[in-house]
């Protein structure tokens, strides 16, 4: 990927910028854009914010007001507790982390064996993962479902428990493709030297394979967070128990019962982790975006 | 990429070189190394097979039964296929997501493409303008269409607030049949965009700059230049995401559902949402389950037509 200020030439020549039209031109482009931008994705959370703070009467006023004429930080203590906010941050911090383990251990595990230890009919297998992309998985919720609520063989029910989210995750036929095909690349002489020094397959796995594999698990790292934090049709159909429930299905929930304001104190708060895991991680969500398979 | 393609080939080569002096390992080492391999997809499979391969076949043989929670079931033929035809719900579910899809493809599909072309002509506040367009797509989404739902109200919602001051017609957005779904769509666009512009900027930065330079010599203008060197160079990322977004727009569910309940009369009730009733309104797994596979089959093929035209089109 081009560094981004290194790039030389684009669509608009730099003859043309360097121009007076070309400069107050690009100017002004940028004038509008800055604000615009500013506008279109900032300032929703900036409204969020303030109808937070607005009492319960201004939050309904017609016109609304643009900023809060009295300040009720007591709304957003109202959210927390009553609406049991904590409960859902941590349960969906929970499943994300647990669904992230579950495919960060079989996930790779299986891709390595597919990659590097090729047992037999071990390409139908992969050939029977990688189909899986072709069916869209709302399609199969329904199914899906029923599975969880009675599994085969061990008759067991799982949902309103963390496992109806952990184990149905690690069927994902995109991490499956991500991982193999990044392994694919490890030079098979690497192994063919541990394993003269003696080293099985899983001390093989661990270090030589992992070390190098860095960028592709945090991809699959980002991927898979991400997915639990903002899937909304599974967990509502496998986490009926407001113990249990996810930030989405919480709020979805909560959106009758509670007064607008405090409910509004509560979509912000609810927002604030991903965000902030956003800014953190920021370098690699985006670098993650374009690798992630979807390039070359 | 290509260094990746340079170390497989090594690594091919190497292999087969090695592999020729050398005999097949006996058969108890071969046996122990696929009872080690199969060790480790053990899980995966089970996953693969309790969560995905399971329910897929589940689905289809569920669109024959009538079944409940229990488990109980029997075999009823092609009437619950009988029976969605008779339901008008059926085809006015799936007016409203092909209805979706179309205004999907003109704002969520053209906007993130012509924001990627302009952002890429910025040297300045580059990484503001990522930043900004990838906020939404880190919001929990029920939390946003949430926020929306209370921007589209027609009496004090902020869009019609707007509106009035600038002296323009407001609308009744989510409220009125003409305009329910175009109001999902904007929303839709809104908190997806970051995604598509992200990763068309990443390949517009890989369009090498001599090939502008040299269509600029050649005396193309601006809109030549867009037309056959930045199309032409982002073709497969363009048509690939096409493919996705269409796939991943007939399967609308959050949008409808949060933000306009399905209605009004029933107007935003879309082919997954009909499952949704099916199954935990009405109680009739069986209907959901058939209108899910023909929903399958319409998108598999779909996805199967686009492979086979992409293949054939590297080919020719």
């Amino acid at each position: 990927m081009a560094t981004t200020h290194s790039q030389t030439r684009t669509l608009i020549s730099p003859a043309q910028l360097s121009r007076t039209g070309g400069k107050i031109a690009y100017w002004t482009v940028l004038a509008i854009l800055v604000p615009l931008f500013a506008a279109i994705f900032l300032f929703p959370l900036y409204w969020m914010f303030t109808g937070g703070l607005k009492s319960a009467h201004e939050v309904i006023q017609s016109p609304p007001t643009w900023y809060p004429h009295t300040v009720r930080w007591a709304n957003f203590v109202d959210a927390w507790h009553q609406l049991k906010l904590a409960r859902l941050l941590l349960n969906t911090t929970v499943y994300a982390l647990g669904a992230l383990g579950f495919q960060l251990v079989f996930d790779v595990a299986a891709a390595y064996a597919l990659s590097k230890l090729r047992p037999v009919l071990g390409n139908v297998i992969l050939f029977l993962m990688l189909a899986t992309l072709m069916i869209p998985a709302t399609v199969l919720a329904l199914p899906t479902f029923l599975t969880v609520f009675n599994l085969p063989v061990l008759h067991v029910n799982l949902t309103n428990s963390p496992w109806a989210i952990w184990l149905p995750s690690v069927a994902n036929g995109f991490n499956v493709f991500l991982l193999k095909r990044f392994f694919d690349s490890i030079p098979e002489e690497l192994l063919a030297a541990a394993a003269i020094d003696g080293a099985g397959p899983l001390r093989a796995l661990w270090s030589i394979v992992l070390p190098m594999s860095r960028p592709i698990l945090g991809v699959v790292s980002i991927l898979s967070v991400t997915a639990v934090w903002k899937d909304f049709l599974w967990p509502l159909l496998v986490l009926t128990s407001p113990q249990e429930q996810t930030v989405n299905i919480g709020l979805y929930q909560l959106s009758t019962a509670a007064p607008e304001n405090t409910f509004i104190a509560a979509l912000f708060i609810a927002s604030i982790p991903m965000i902030l895991f956003f800014l953190v991680f920021q370098r690699n969500i985006m670098a993650g975006l374009t690798s992630g398979g979807l390039k070359g | 990429m290509a260094t990746i393609n340079v170390a497989r080939a090594r690594a091919r080569q190497t292999q087969s070189a090695a592999a020729q002096p050398r005999r097949r390992p006996p058969l108890s080492q071969r046996i122990r190394r696929n009872a080690v391999a199969y060790l480790f997809l053990a899980g995966a499979v089970i996953c693969f097979a309790l969560f995905s391969w399971y329910p897929i076949v589940r689905e289809v043989v569920m669109s024959f039964q009538k079944t409940n929670f229990a488990g109980d079931t029997t075999w009823v033929g092609w009437r619950n296929f009988v029976h969605l035809r008779h339901d008008p719900e059926f085809w006015t579910a799936w007016r409203a997501s092909i209805e979706f899809s179309l205004w999907a493809l003109v704002f969520g599909y053209a906007v993130p493409f012509v924001v990627a072309v302009v952002l890429n002509e910025l040297r300045h506040a580059r990484s503001y303008f990522r930043l900004m367009v990838y906020l939404p797509v880190m919001m929990p989404p029920a939390a946003a269409a949430f926020l929306w739902k209370y921007f589209y109200d027609p009496g004090n919602g902020l869009f019609n607030t707007v509106l009035r001051g600038l002296h323009l017609p407001t609308s009744q957005w989510l409220q009125s049949t003409n305009t329910a779904i175009i109001s999902l769509v904007l929303f839709s666009t809104w908190i997806n965009m970051g995604t598509g512009t992200l990763i068309y900027l990443a390949a517009l930065q890989n369009i090498p700059g001599e090939l502008y330079e040299a269509a600029e010599i050649e005396g193309a203008g601006l809109f030549r230049r867009l037309w056959h060197v930045t199309i032409p160079q982002t073709r497969l990322i363009l048509s690939l995401l096409l493919m996705l977004q269409i796939v991943a727009t007939m399967q609308v569910f959050l949008e409808p559902f949060i933000l306009s309940g399905g209605g009004p009369q029933g107007k935003t009730t879309t082919v997954v949402y009909l499952i949704y009733e099916y199954a935990f309104h009405f109680n009739n797994f069986g209907s959901g389950a058939a209108l899910g596979l023909i929903l399958l089959l319409v998108l598999a093929g779909f996805g199967a037509a686009y492979l086979w035209l992409s293949r054939r089109r590297e080919e020719a």
